[in-house]
């Protein structure tokens, strides 16, 4: 199946006060029809941009940009405009209607859309039900917290059944419990709706909360493109190992390392976790090489529904043995010397 | 300033009373023409400014810069000055340059410059997310226009408009004193050239009124568009 957005070889460039900026430089990425789809960068990489992109905000300087079947870089405003109402957007700023309440923020891409009262009103009450709003219809945004008002968003960003919906920071403005609650959302109208999202955002933690796949943006460019599991578990570009780093914190370093050497016996060595099973096997068979080991750091937790993290050994024992028992470790998993 | 202030005159409430409420009336009526033809006039000017200036829904600058120049050539000229200018267009459109209907012309040519930028301020207030959410929507840029600016701008909106009304009021009392009637000119013909300083106070205290009432209705309005 073709994917429902496709970016081939797109670039934008804003005009500046020192020349031109390329916002993006030569993106080629695809977005199946019914994922969630991660883009995450630092601020600058070009992300806001990016997404603009796909629903016309900004217009494409040079390449293709397939969505759902038309190339917006070759559409009119006019045809944008119609083009748009199949793509929800939600904002970092909510960017609700001060002036209307929260059924008239509802409404308005329904208007829009053409939909008549009687439709627009139960459609509205739908929404609202769904992101769990339905008692504060009559209330205006200003009454609203923030994941309540992210919430509004949601419901208008899906007011017109959309088939994509494009999450521009959703969750930046908003404490950790209420970016889990606005995160279970989005996952839910991703499950339930089968909408397909493209989320941006600069923490790696929503990435690996609710995508399936991710890019990875630097200088307008893709530093590497996979599956969230890979990127976390194999981050092969710079920029992706950075990223990796703030969120797994399951290997030591520095004093931790220094102290775990001083303080034990034999050899460290971290093994990446992405297989208990075979590394408990493995580990199994220290005994009778006449190794012991010793567990002295570590964590795993999964990461769609795989388990990933890594452990810390201590492994005790004549060299040859334990160059044996590390041999064996590194043909089933990664392994990590600290020297 | 006793010496200012003589006592001379009165203020005879069986003779000045009734030119007063006539006088009044006048200006109320000057006033609120103004306010409707040039506050509507000003809206579709302003809202032209705002969305044709450069990053703006229609930006077009030829357009712009013709409208932008039109406001600075005629929003300095002084209120006198402009009277005069546009009493030919006064006297076509009217039939007559005197009395207040005529007044409202000038007025009005000179409040929708004042309105527009007033306007053109508070819209470019708008927090431009707002209006990116609604393009996002799929509307149309005339929809954007018509539907969502002016109530998300509308609590600001109301006082300039407070303001302005003020303003029309300065405005029309010295229209009063070239033939334009109300209370400009029933303080200039009853008081000031009759040296009856006792009018020209009363007047005044009245016209603090007339000011003090708009003030405090535009106020609660805007407060009530805003808390929500």
């Amino acid at each position: 199946m073709a994917p429902i957005i496709e970016f081939r070889d797109v670039t934008k460039v804003f005009p500046g006060p020192q020349g031109e900026i390329r916002a993006v430089d030569g993106v080629s990425l695809a977005v199946e029809k019914g994922e969630i789809f991660g883009v995450i960068g630092y601020s600058g990489a070009g992300k806001s941009t990016l997404v603009r992109l796909i629903n016309g905000l900004e217009r494409v300087t040079s390449g293709q940009l397939l969505v759902d079947g038309d190339d917006v870089a070759a559409l009119s405003e006019r045809q944008l405009e119609v083009k748009r109402r199949d793509i929800g957007m939600i904002f970092q700023q909510f960017n609700l209607f001060s002036s209307r309440t929260v059924a008239g923020n509802v409404a308005f891409p329904l208007k829009v859309a053409g939909w008549p009262k009687a439709d627009r009103d139960r459609r509205i009450a739908e929404l609202l039900d769904f992101v769990g709003l339905l008692d504060r219809a009559h209330s205006y945004p200003d009454q609203l917290s923030g994941g309540q008002k992210q919430r509004v968003g949601i419901a208008r960003a899906l007011a017109a059944q959309p088939k994509i919906l494009l999450a521009d920071e959703s969750t930046s403005a908003l404490d950790p419990q209420t970016t889990q609650d606005v995160l279970r959302l989005l996952k839910k109208v991703n499950d339930e709706l089968g909408v397909t999202i493209v989320v941006i955002t600069h923490e790696l933690e929503v990435v690996r909360s609710i995508a399936d796949r991710v890019a990875v943006l630097e200088g307008g460019r893709v530093a590497e493109q996979g599956s969230v599991f890979d990127i976390f578990t194999n981050p092969r570009a710079d920029v992706t190992q950075r990223f990796v780093s703030t969120v797994v914190h399951d290997r030591p370093r520095g004093a931790v390392l220094d102290r775990l050497q001083r303080t034990h016996r034999g050899r460290i060595v971290t093994a990446t976790v992405t297989d208990g099973a075979r590394l408990g096997a493995t580990l199994a068979s220290a005994g009778e090489l006449g190794v012991t080991f010793e567990i002295v750091y570590g964590g795993i937790g999964t990461l769609q529904d795989q388990s990933f993290g890594s452990l810390t050994l201590a492994l005790d024992g004549a060299e040859a043995d334990v160059d044996a028992l590390v041999g064996r470790l590194r043909a089933i998993t990664p392994i990590e010397e600290a020297r | 300033m006793s010496a200012l202030l003589p006592a001379a005159g009165e203020f005879e409430w069986s003779f000045h009373g009734p030119k007063l409420v006539e006088a009044l009336g006048e200006t109320l009526y000057m006033v609120s023409a103004t306010l409707l033809i040039g506050g509507l006039l000003g809206l579709v000017l302003g809202v032209a400014l705002y969305t044709t200036r450069r990053g703006g829904l229609l930006a077009n600058r030829g357009v712009f810069g013709v409208l932008n120049l039109l406001v600075n050539i005629f929003r300095p000229i002084p209120f006198l000055i402009l009277l005069m200018i546009i009493a030919p267009v006064t006297v076509a459109m009217i039939g007559t340059r005197l009395g207040s209907t005529a007044m409202i012309v000038p007025l009005s040519f000179a409040a929708t410059f004042g309105v527009s930028r007033i306007v053109e301020q508070n819209l470019v207030a708008i927090d431009p997310g707002v209006i990116e959410a609604a393009r996002a929507t799929g509307a149309t840029r005339w929809r954007i226009v018509t539907t969502l600016l002016v109530p998300e701008a509308l609590g600001p909106l109301i006082l300039g408009y407070t303001f302005v009304f003020v303003a029309i009021v300065d405005m029309s009392a010295l229209a009063g004193t070239l033939d334009g009637g109300g209370l400009g000119a029933f303080a200039l013909d009853y008081g000031y050239k009759r040296w009856n300083f006792a009018v020209v106070w009363i007047t005044v205290i009245v016209i603090i009124g007339l000011v003090q009432l708009a003030q405090t209705l535009g106020n609660r309005a805007s407060r009530r568009v805003l808390r929500r």
